[in-house]
């Protein structure tokens, strides 16, 4: 791809402790400890952010326009130059930087959050399929990962086994992540939700936020010690018809990590929002991850997926990883809809000559 | 793995329902006809594919596609998934296999249902036939389900059509229901137990130390939390109001009404409220009301005048 006219950088990241309900707060209630925890780590105040964008999803909520009673949390007294995707806060990251692409702006903040608790989180996602064909028979979002999943064991990709040791290797990897709902090596694999998919095949139900502030250039530099520049960014989708899809592959997916410049070099991690252990499996073949790619030093979705931050929390902790040190170049991905249906891929880098680790 | 909510937090069953109407296209109006007709159509894209169910425009090239063929009622499953929990809406209420069918004649799979007794009795690329509903009136649910097809008849091909059917279907009309149990939080849970106590409560900024009224946790302006609760009222002043001549379905208030904005003694912004207790057209800005709560009401039914002067302008121009 082209290099994109501007510099820009995620400066900063924070993130909620995710929960499996969290009724003593409200939205905005949850959402404002991470605004103020991003902000805090960039010295920047609500009145200095150039673009603000959110995402969330009023079907997670019950209400319409809900996302309007967590802009309370950000001082949205006008003037304020903001937007709001009703998808993953990936989404909204990725309208933050074309904006900062623009000119417009020189940092932005983005977050999300979602509320998994209050309702049937398997039962809101039907509202986003097909209307016609597909809805009115209220496939779960469970019932729709399975069917993918099976796919992959007829097709020799992978064995029950095998994603167990996926599910293992994500909580494993969780227990150093103090924010992650599902850790360490003890969470039992369980019964089947919808075969072949068991309980520790699919992600744990519950509410959180995430916030990022993202910012370009020399404002990138001054804010950051180091910055994780995004060098490139893009999000495809597949046909929404489930029938026409290989579901054991992800054409999106790869066209996407193409257009971001995921493959002109290797990269040392991978964040993947991979909610079913085999969507890992999918993933990982097309964006052709290899064994020396630290994937999802954080436990992934599988240790954590508040719907709608998870995404933005991959991007977050891709770039966390940049920030301590631990990481020189890392992809990360996002994903909507059933069976990786949207997708997202982003490159970040450390600045040239700065330290960090190669694995 | 459900935490017990915590007492003190106000919780609250929330339905949200819906009939979801749509229109139909050309293409799939002829479908979901068909299927009321026993009759499963397909559309065939310009490289020859026949996609069901059918779709108005070529996922591959976005070209339109109008050019119908009909498909058999037997085909293949091309994957699975056991489903031995039903859940509210789905097609059986009995354990099933969710299954991707692809018609005979067809190069794409539907979404559906397979009835079998169990894991062992559904496979990838077994042989399934649509059993349709007894009743059928043109969507997606004609066809009940699948079932296992042991016949060993030639696969149908697809077949031109015309897809014309008399009385088309032309939209559809689908409930959606989704349960929730709601929790407004804990600014707002303090705010409604405390109305419960007829004391209306706000909370202050540290910032710019306005005090907001109904609370929600945040300062609006500052984007910071609002932490310190602040008694207001009980009496206030109406900011500005309007006059009410639609009676509103099940409301059992008689028009005309006043409903204002009121700036409680010691808020920084106004709530809304209704007037009463004065005729509607002597309602003004200025008029000093105090809340009525009705016997076991958790929040004030309406302001009445409480009969001091009027309130000067200059005291609350700033709340308007
Ligand atoms: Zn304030």
């Amino acid at each position: 791809m082209r290099p994109p006219i501007r510099d820009i950088a995620v400066v900063a990241f924070a993130q909620s402790d995710h929960r499996r309900t969290t009724d003593e707060v409200s939205e905005v209630e949850m959402l404002m400890p991470v605004l103020h925890q991003v902000l805090d780590a960039t010295g920047l105040r609500t009145s200095d952010i150039g673009f603000t964008c959110s995402g969330s999803s009023d079907y997670l909520a019950g209400r319409a326009f809900s996302f309007t009673m967590a802009l309370d949390g950000v001082g949205a007294w006008p003037p304020i130059s903001e937007s709001h995707v009703e998808m993953d806060g990936a989404w909204a990251l990725y309208e933050a930087w074309t904006k900062l692409l623009t000119g417009e702006a020189d940092t932005a903040l983005v977050y999300s959050y979602g509320k998994s608790s209050p309702g049937s989180v398997r039962d809101v996602l039907t509202r986003q399929l097909d209307p016609y064909y597909v809805a009115p028979l209220w496939p779960d979002s469970v019932a729709l990962a399975a069917l993918q999943a099976q796919a992959l064991v007829d097709a020799g990709e992978t064995d029950e086994k095998a994603l167990a040791g996926v599910a293992a290797r994500s909580r494993t990897a969780a227990a150093t992540n103090a924010h992650a709902q599902l850790r360490g090596p003890g969470v039992p694999q369980g019964d089947y939700v919808v075969q072949p998919l068991r309980t520790g095949d699919c992600p744990p139900v519950g509410d959180g936020a995430a916030a990022v502030i993202l910012a370009a250039g020399d404002r990138a530099r001054e804010l950051c010690e180091r910055p994780a520049w995004i060098r490139g960014i893009d999000h495809r989708i597949e046909a929404h018809s489930l029938g026409v899809r290989d579901l054991t592959d992800s054409p999106s997916t790869r066209l996407a990590a193409e257009h971001a410049g995921a493959f002109e070099r290797p990269v040392d991690t991978a964040e993947l929002h991979a909610p079913f252990t085999s969507q890992e499996v999918v993933l990982r073949k097309a964006l052709r991850l290899g064994d020396d790619v630290d994937v999802n030093p954080s436990g992934g979705a599988l240790a954590a997926n508040p719907v709608m931050a998870a995404g933005l929390i991959r991007i977050g902790e891709a770039a966390a990883r940049i920030h301590r040190g631990e990481a020189r170049r890392a992809l990360a991905h996002a994903t909507s809809g059933p069976c990786l249906q949207q997708n997202l891929v982003a490159v970040l880098e450390a600045s040239e000559g700065s330290e960090g680790a190669t694995r | 793995m459900t935490t017990a909510p915590r007492p003190d937090i106000l919780r609250a069953p929330l339905i949200v329902e819906f009939p979801f109407t749509r229109s139909l296209g050309p293409v799939q109006s002829a479908f979901l006809t068909g299927l009321r007709n026993k009759v499963t159509l397909g559309v065939r894209t310009p490289t020859g594919k026949v996609l069901v169910p059918p779709v108005e425009y070529d996922p591959d090239t976005a070209e339109e596609l109008r050019d119908l063929v009909e498909v058999g009622a037997t085909g293949t499953v091309t994957t699975w998934a056991w489903n031995h929990e039903p859940r509210r809406g789905q097609p059986l209420d009995t354990p099933f296999a969710w299954v991707l069918v692809k018609l005979d004649g067809a190069d794409t799979a539907l979404l559906h249902a397979l009835d079998v007794p169990g894991p062992e009795a559904v496979r990838t690329g077994q042989r399934v036939r649509v059993r349709w509903a007894a009743e059928r009136e043109g969507v997606i649910t004609d066809i009940a389900c699948f079932e296992p097809d042991d016949s060993t008849t030639e696969p149908a091909q697809a077949a031109p059509h015309q897809g014309e059917f008399g009385d088309m279907v032309t939209g559809i009309v689908t409930p959606a229901r989704l349960d929730y149990e709601y929790s407004p939080g804990g600014a707002q849970t303090r705010y409604i137990n405390a109305l419960a106590d007829r004391r209306t409560v706000g909370e202050r900024c540290p910032s710019c130390r306005k005090v907001y009224v109904p609370p929600r946790g945040a300062c609006p302006t500052c984007g910071v939390a609002t932490t310190e609760q602040v008694e207001v009222g009980p009496a206030g002043t109406v900011t500005t109001y309007c006059i009410v001549n639609i009676k509103a379905k099940n409301l059992d208030i008689e028009v005309p009404y006043v409903y204002a904005h009121i700036a409680l003694d010691g808020a920084d912004l106004a709530l809304h409220g209704r007037i009463a207790g004065i005729p509607y057209d002597q309602v003004r800005m200025g008029l000093r009301v105090e809340p009525v709560w009705t016997e076991g009401g958790r929040y004030p039914d309406h302001y009445r005048p409480t009969g001091e002067p009027d309130a000067d302008y200059d005291t609350y121009k700033e709340l308007i």
